[in-house]
């Protein structure tokens, strides 16, 4: 087992070398007006998925600015979490028809985490659909509500969204990792990208010999090319599209294929998914399907850090944050133009988008024959993510959203 | 002796944040560029020239607005994508301006090859704009000694936004950086040598760097 880092207090200065000083003197020259003034942060889920990675850095930094943010996650037993999966999938287009039920159940949960936590910060911002409805928990003349909605809304099930629809309308404003996902709504809708943590187990520098004693404890060869998605095992993630695009590349070139998978408190479909894939994958030795609990940040480190290409073949996808951190270790990446994949991956020049399992596994043969341009993708790449999807970028939108909200009342 | 001249007013550095907004308009093929490229607002051309250069610095070829990108990426037509990544945005004082160009480009090539127009694009084109919050970061400048060592500390946003950005809010065929070494120094010479800096085809990196370069100059002159 591999010793993740003594937890330390990561604060802003140990960005410094990564960023240069004159963007941190930045956030601290826009954070001074926000000092001392409340921010409250709700969520679903406190491990596991992108939106607790960030928040669990993102609180620490607005509290080293001067800020006083607080971070809460909604409960709720396995009947709403069910029901929240559901209206999650079919959100991203996935059909199902709502019963009456399912609203009532959705409602009451709301109820009871209404009752139990307490809103009176002067900036709240609601994560997701799941705790949407604690809008009516808005105290009369309080400060700024804002709705981020993280995940894919081009396609709504109409069901569920004109469910949620009315609450949404009663924010101050709603936030889209891409504006594909935005909707025809009274309120201001702005684009807001998610990010990552370059100084967290999951990106961090990691010394090659760690890299190649994880690789080779999962029984991957190093010395071979590896084919890498990293993803929940998540039926909108694709990955038996991933399994049929590597067999087509297998028929040309030498390689492995690694299929790795976290999971979440609020993913009851996991378990049935991965079922799947191994199925489907057979008896390939060279098909990896690891099952990551989710302490694995640093094996995923490893595992990105080994790969040739990485692959996101998502069929719907809210940002991606996959892609962010395979693209800031400088991989190649050949993604699915879905969602806010495209905002990371610009065609030619930070990665390669595709539109099918014919297109991902020609790009993937593309790339092995032209090491020098994905060498190039790769490091362009970084200096995308660098400027736009780590940490500070999203602290520093935070605190200009949050003064411009200030400004307009 | 440059380094001997003090300004009556100081340079105050700033930098800007900015908040993207998503209007409710969007492309789906070339005409639709065309027609939302036509009344969509200022803000938006904005956010799309100007502000593209400023998101993606960092890539030195084959980038250079928004319009272009989507162009060449989502409609294939690398010919078109390169007469629109063609507009030098310094060259403009006004975006009207700048829309007219972009428009003329679009038509004259829609006149060309009518068959393009409506061709379906593989992805949308989103028009969106931004919100500007602007903070001084509470540094001056009284002389060009002073100011080459706010300049070497400034971000990129800051920069951007005294090199860039300010183009507009001048009205002037010129940049902050600028206005204040002919206006405040005298320095007419290293105004016109930092109008010509070319952030198009350099990051924003090399062209603060390259602006330190030519004060360092002028300072050991």
């Amino acid at each position: 087992m591999i010793a993740t880092t003594a937890p330390h207090l990561v604060c802003l200065d140990d960005y410094v070398p990564i960023l240069r000083a004159q963007e941190i003197d930045d956030l601290r020259a826009l954070a001074k007006r926000l000092a001392g003034r409340s921010v409250q942060m709700v969520n679903s889920t406190a491990v596991g998925g992108g939106v607790a990675e960030i928040l669990n850095r993102l609180i620490p930094l607005m509290s080293e600015l001067g800020l006083v943010p607080r971070w809460d996650v909604i409960t709720g037993g396995a009947d709403f979490f069910e029901i929240t999966k559901a209206f999650h999938n079919a959100l991203h287009g996935v059909p199902f028809e709502p019963r009456p039920h399912d609203f009532e159940t959705f409602l009451a949960c709301t109820e009871q985490n209404r009752q139990r936590l307490q809103f009176d910060a002067e900036f709240t911002v609601i994560h997701d659909p799941q705790p949407v409805a604690l809008i009516d928990a808005r105290p009369p003349r309080s400060g700024h509500w804002i709705w981020r909605c993280h995940i894919d809304l081009s396609r709504p099930n109409e069901g569920v969204w004109e469910f949620l629809r009315p609450f949404v309308c009663k924010y101050d404003g709603a936030l889209f990792s891409s504006p594909e996902f935005s909707q025809q709504l009274p309120i201001p809708q702005y684009q807001f990208f998610p990010c990552i943590d370059p100084l967290s187990d999951k990106n961090r520098e990691v010394e090659d010999e760690t890299v190649r004693e994880v690789v080779e404890r999962f029984g991957i060869d190093p010395k071979r090319t590896i084919l890498t998605q990293i993803s929940r095992f998540d039926r909108l993630k694709d990955p038996i599209g991933v399994l049929r695009a590597y067999q087509i590349v297998k028929r040309y070139d030498d390689c492995q294929l690694v299929l790795a998978g976290g999971s979440a408190s609020d993913d009851p479909e996991g378990g049935a998914v991965l079922a799947d894939v191994r199925e489907a994958a057979g008896n390939d030795p060279d098909v990896h399907i690891l099952d990551l609990p989710p302490s694995s940040a640093l094996e995923i480190n490893a595992l990105q850090r080994a790969s040739t290409i990485v692959i996101q073949k998502s069929l719907r996808e809210g940002f991606g944050l996959t892609v962010t951190e395979a693209l800031w270790k400088k991989k190649p990446v050949v993604a699915s133009a879905v969602g806010g994949i495209p905002a990371q991956v610009i065609h030619k020049h930070t990665g390669l988008l595709t539109h099918s399992v014919e297109g991902t596994a020609y790009q993937i043969r593309f790339l092995l024959a032209n090491p020098a341009l994905a060498q190039r993708l790769g490091e362009q790449g970084h200096e995308h993510v660098r400027e736009h999807f780590l940490i500070t970028s999203n602290v520093r939108r935070y605190l200009a959203l949050f003064l411009f909200q200030a400004r307009e009342n | 002796m440059a380094a001997n001249i003090r300004a009556k007013r100081p340079f105050r550095f700033s930098t800007a944040s900015y908040i993207t907004r998503i209007d409710n308009e969007r492309a789906m093929n070339l005409g639709q560029l065309r027609e939302g490229l036509a009344r969509c607002s200022d803000a938006s051309v904005f956010y799309h020239t100007f502000q593209s250069l400023g998101r993606h610095h960092f890539l030195t070829e084959g980038f250079s607005n928004d319009f272009a990108q989507w162009v060449l990426a989502a409609v294939n037509l690398p010919g078109l994508a390169e007469q629109l990544g063609g507009l030098d945005i310094r060259n403009y004082v006004d975006l009207s301006t700048l829309r007219s160009d972009a428009l003329r480009i679009i038509d004259e090539f829609c006149l060309a090859h009518p068959d393009d127009e409506r061709s379906p694009a593989f992805e949308p084109f989103y028009f969106l704009s931004s919100v500007e919050v602007l903070v001084p970061l509470g540094v001056e400048a009284w002389t060009l000694d002073e100011f080459r060592y706010w300049l070497e500390r400034a971000s990129h946003t800051s920069f951007h936004f005294h090199f860039l950005v300010s183009r507009l809010r001048l009205h002037l065929q010129s940049n902050d950086f600028s206005v204040w070494f002919k206006e405040e120094l005298g320095l007419e010479r290293l105004a016109r040598l930092t109008e010509r800096i070319d952030i198009c085809t350099d990051t924003l990196e090399g062209g603060q760097a390259r602006l330190v370069a030519l004060i360092e100059r002028e300072l050991a002159a």
